[in-house]
């Protein structure tokens, strides 16, 4: 096998590229910069102890659950003693912004794939090569395109996080019941009716799965994206870290580990696998739709 | 003779749906189907290039206001062919004709607008929007449509009424049993008030008690509303219960067209019979079916020794007794003649009796079997005007039930 130089020549095409298309890299930087410092400027606008009422107030409304916001606002109370509020709402902005990216790109990807087996083609090796390539490869590169600061580890945080969001919207879309949707298609809806009206509310729990999916991931990245200046408390981790102080190091991880489980309980709920269901989800709890209808055609069959 | 199906045999106007060479061959692309169509064998040649033959060649007619019922086994074709009438299914070739137009060349838009104005469909597994009240799930069809809400459901509400659910339409789907989810499918259907309504084996699904209720709700239905209705079924009891014209089909073919009784009286090859072989024959046969001519009537102005001589001539023990406009009166026996003739009667009035069983010709046999037997004369079958059509006798009710080859060659 001849030495194909493989990685002289994506060293080339990067240079290639940060050359060629850097005005459309300093867009995007830009664009990216203002919308996190936006997302930051809404979260830190406000006391933080009036903003843990505000999210202990959601958790409430969406969970349903007084234990579990019980739990989740002494959490919160725990930061804010630590002194991590600022950092941590910055990390909720990284995570924000890189989650709302992620998803209007991904979902409408796995609409697609789930329609056309030749996109899914396409898509679904790209996908496998955006979540095994190890983050560091293609972090230094986004580093060379956007500069050091937030910007790369929210690109970064984009690419390692938007693969469930592609996956499950195709899955969930494509188990919904054939009759189900023949059904609507019998009575004249076109295409987009089916979608807008049959297979996107029925899908909706495992597209809400890969929403959280995409959300913790996206927090995974987070101090990771502190190597790259990106702020926040991966930051404070990476600094206290690289400075051996592990008082420090162990404060920022609670934090990093308290702002997860926030996400991830409000985030499940929303997707109805809490008790925030719509009113005619049914009320055995943590089955989806499409369970239901399989298990209805089950028990017809077995009638 | 030409091709039993291939050109329309009553008025253009009659017929609602006409299907003609309707062939789907599935797995294949247009060139290779078109390739494996063209073989001798083209079920085998279609195998062969790895894809199936779901129908083959299928033409038919439904005419407007009739029950029309697809049956078979699985596999056969039923639904394959069901679901061409709605363009679910694309033939690979032939046309399949709705009011006169042809479905399989209709634009995607005016594809549309036939399925929402013109056909309604019913599904196996009834096939609701589980996240949809009962009442939009029923009101569907008109959302599509784009009627403002108000409307939409005041009809939608109609329609539960109709199938019997008025008052359920807050309800969800997984709140309702079986049963009455089917009805809301039905609803759903009915409530775009189409002129024809597919059905694909509805009641399958449903145990026997249940099914019986929905056969019988849609039978009611079908009275009222007179609508062309194409039926999928692998049951032929209930193909027979509710079907007006019943299709057999065999590996994408039709075997028989017919109306059910003729099918089980003459069914056209072995599969057919094998098929109705199952069929409760004395739910299916009627009076008409199994009709003999009365081979002794007398005037009721005939003298009774006369009468008597034309039982000994017959060698019957019994005669009817017809009086003005043939009209039947009841029935004599020798003994009653003897003693007419002993008591110098001059007519047949005075020993009349009713000792008989009467019943209208399209009486089914299993209601009026057991009465069989009883009297002296065979079971007696009498027309609306009140005249003797025929007889029929005891031996011709365990003929026809006890075996299909004796009643096809009867």
């Amino acid at each position: 096998m001849p030495d194909m130089k493989i990685g002289e020549r994506g060293e080339e095409l990067i240079n290639y590229m940060r050359d060629h298309f850097g005005g459309f890299f300093d867009l995007i930087q830009g664009a990216m910069t203002d919308l996190l410092r936006l997302t930051y400027e809404v979260l830190s606008a406000l006391q933080p102890t009036v903003m843990i009422g505000i999210f202990v107030a959601l958790a409430l409304l969406v969970t349903r659950k007084l234990g579990l916001t019980a739990v989740l606002g002494i959490g919160l109370l725990v930061i804010e003693s630590m002194g991590l509020w600022f950092e941590t709402m910055q990390s909720m902005a990284t995570v924000l912004v890189a989650t709302a990216v992620a998803l209007i790109v991904g979902i409408p990807v796995g609409i697609w794939a789930a329609f056309s087996p030749v996109v899914r083609a396409i898509v679904t090796p790209l996908l496998d090569f955006m979540q095994t390539i190890p983050v560091f490869v293609y972090l230094l590169p986004t580093v060379l395109f956007f500069g050091i600061g937030p910007v790369p580890g929210v690109i970064a945080t984009i690419v390692f996080a938007a693969p469930p969001a592609v996956r499950l919207t195709q899955l969930g879309i494509r188990q919904v019941d054939a009759e189900t949707v023949e059904a609507a298609t019998a009575f004249g809806a076109s295409p987009w009716e089916v979608l807008r009206e049959v297979q996107l509310p029925l899908a909706r729990a495992t597209i809400m799965a890969g929403v959280n999916q995409v959300i913790m991931l996206a927090l995974s990245m987070v101090v990771v994206a502190g190597l790259v200046g990106g702020g926040g408390l991966g930051s404070i981790v990476v600094n206290a870290v690289q400075s051996l102080q592990i008082g420090a190091s162990i404060e920022g991880g609670l934090a990093v580990v308290i702002l997860a489980m926030y996400l991830d309980r409000v985030s499940a709920a929303l997707g109805g696998q809490g008790r925030g269901m719509p009113s005619w989800w049914p009320k055995r709890r943590s089955t989806t739709g499409v369970e239901i209808a399989h298990t209805e055609q089950k028990e017809l069959v077995a009638a | 003779m030409t091709d039993p199906y291939g050109t329309p045999t009553g008025d253009p106007e009659d017929l609602a749906i006409v299907g003609r060479h309707l062939t789907k061959a599935y797995g294949l692309d247009g060139r290779a189907a078109t390739k494996a169509l063209a073989a001798a064998d083209p079920a085998a040649a279609v195998a062969a290039a790895g894809g199936f033959l779901g129908a083959h060649d299928v033409s038919f007619e439904v005419r407007k206001g009739e029950m029309f019922v697809i049956m078979g086994l699985s596999g056969s074709g039923k639904s394959t062919l069901l679901r061409m009438i709605n363009r679910l299914n694309v033939p690979t070739s032939g046309e399949l004709l709705i009011g006169g137009e042809d479905i399989v060349t209709a634009s995607k838009a005016r594809l549309r607008e036939l399925r929402n104005q013109k056909i309604g469909m019913v599904f196996q597994h009834f096939s609701l929007f589980p996240h949809r009240s009962v009442r939009d799930n029923a009101a569907y069809g008109l959302k599509v449509r784009g009627l403002p809400r108000s409307e939409r459901y005041e009809r939608a509400d109609a329609a539960l009424a109709r199938v019997g659910l008025s008052g359920k339409g807050d309800k969800f789907p997984h709140e309702l049993s079986g049963g009455m989810r089917q009805r809301v499918g039905l609803a759903r259907a009915l409530a775009v008030d189409p002129p024809i309504l597919l059905m694909d084996e509805p009641f399958s699904a449903l145990d026997p008690l249940i099914r019986r209720d929905m056969q019988d709700l849609l039978a009611g239905l079908q009275a009222e509303d007179r609508r062309t209705t194409v039926f999928v079924t692998h049951d032929l009891n209930e193909a027979m219960r509710i079907g007006d014209q019943i299709m057999v089909m065999r590996d994408g073919k039709v075997v028989q067209v017919g109306a059910g009784v003729d099918i089980v009286a003459r069914p056209a090859d072995s599969y057919v019979s094998e098929f109705v072989s199952d069929v409760d024959r004395a739910r299916v046969l009627t009076a008409r079916d199994l009709l003999r001519p009365a081979l002794l009537s007398l005037d009721v102005a005939e003298p009774p020794d006369v009468a008597l001589s034309k039982l000994a001539d017959n060698e019957a023990n019994g005669a009817f007794v017809t009086g003005a406009d043939d009209r039947l009166l009841g029935v004599v026996t020798d003994t009653n003649l003897h003693g007419a003739i002993n008591a110098r009667h001059r007519d047949l009035s005075g020993v009349v009796t009713d000792d008989y069983h009467v019943v209208e010709p399209d009486a089914i046999v299993g209601d009026f079997m057991q009465h069989s037997g009883r009297h002296l004369v065979p079971i007696t079958v009498v027309d609306a005007q009140g005249r003797l059509a025929g007889v029929v006798p005891r031996a011709a009710i365990l003929s026809a039930l006890s075996n299909v080859r004796e009643v096809a060659h009867a």
